[in-house]
């Protein structure tokens, strides 16, 4: 259960970054936080107790306590893409500091919605 | 003022979560399929790691899809990059100290061998394509640190990046001559522990490491090449 808390607190402190912050960076790092939660919620429900990997190393494991073996394989390619998609947003920082010459979005007026 | 209804609308939000988050219960099995492949993956793909088989065989097509979103990602970066102005700049990069430039000629070669295990061992241990690549791409940010003046070539880190891309796809074509469908398993699986076993999922995982050990590279090339870009001008 506390698994479940510590990845809806790291989401919803992401959200708290998002609403709150103007500077670009810092959003960014909101972003990654809500990322890294979901994936730590996705990791933890395929958690079972006294569970171990379900790796196959020695000989004798009982795979009727691995533990679900689909979440981790869904959150490994998730972290790789997550790592792509924050250097893209990066990028997309650097670009619109050289045009505006600063990261606070409030200061940014063309870009308001 | 903000923070405030900030405050409030994610207090309502978590309360929503924990009520829907309650019912779920934690710690016991909950999915019929993922008990089917710890019961079933030795047998079925012969890799020992089920998350590697889960990957590479049961959802292989899936990572196809995965491997092409890493890529349009790294497309997408370097083209927003790639219309930069140069501005000419003349402070000089401050160079590496001692321990760093020694450092790195000591630990380059075993950081990368230790990325060729990960990705090689896949099928055994834990690891496989994906962590490999991340960590022979630290090897390179490695590199880079210590020599940030060295003109990487570019073009060759996207020749491998895209041959190991279309090599996972030629591997599925294959499956679908010499097997029944895309991606399948057409090598002999061999003896489940040994390392050449598994049929074509270790090839697999070694292109889709080189993969995105150059997509990362050059990610890393990239976000330190202005500092290139001036010293050579």
């Amino acid at each position: 259960m506390v698994y479940y808390i510590g990845a809806f607190g790291l989401i919803i402190i992401g959200l708290y970054v998002l609403m709150v912050k103007r500077n670009l960076i810092k959003m960014i790092i909101g972003i990654s936080l809500i990322n890294t939660g979901l994936n730590l919620f996705l990791i933890s429900v395929g958690f079972i107790k006294l569970g171990t990997a379900p790796i196959f190393s020695k000989p004798g494991l009982n795979p009727k306590i691995m533990v679900d073996p689909l979440p981790q394989a869904m959150v490994l390619t998730a972290i790789v893409i997550s790592v792509a998609t924050l250097a893209m947003a990066l990028a997309l920082a650097i670009r619109l500091y050289e045009h505006h010459g600063t990261l606070d979005m409030g200061k940014i007026k063309d870009q308001k919605w | 003022m903000k923070k405030i209804i900030a405050i409030l609308f994610l207090l309502v939000l978590s309360y929503g979560i924990y009520l829907s988050i309650n019912s779920i219960p934690f710690g016991v099995s909950k999915t019929k399929v993922g008990n089917y492949y710890n019961l079933n993956g030795v047998k079925d793909t012969g890799a020992n790691n089920i998350v590697t088989a889960v990957v590479l065989n049961y959802r292989g097509f899936d990572t196809l899809g995965e491997v092409t979103v890493l890529f349009l990602a790294v497309l997408g970066f370097s083209t927003i990059l790639f219309t930069m102005k140069k501005k000419k700049s003349d402070n000089m990069p401050t160079p590496p100290s001692l321990i760093l430039s020694i450092g790195c000629k000591f630990l380059f070669p075993f950081v990368l061998l230790f990325g060729i295990y990960i990705f090689i061992h896949g099928h055994l241990s834990p690891g496989g394509g994906f962590q490999g690549g991340a960590v022979i791409a630290s090897a390179f940010l490695l590199f880079y640190l210590v020599k940030p003046s060295e003109k990487s070539s570019k073009k060759s880190f996207q020749l491998i990046e895209s041959l190991s891309g279309m090599a996972f796809i030629v591997i599925g074509i294959l499956g679908l001559v010499f097997g029944n469908y895309f991606l399948s398993n057409f090598l002999p699986k061999g003896i489940a522990g040994k390392l050449i076993s598994a049929g074509i999922i270790p090839l697999i995982y070694i292109f889709i490491g080189i993969k995105v050990g150059s997509e990362l590279t050059g990610i890393i090339d990239r976000l330190m090449g202005k500092n290139n870009e001036k010293q050579v001008k």
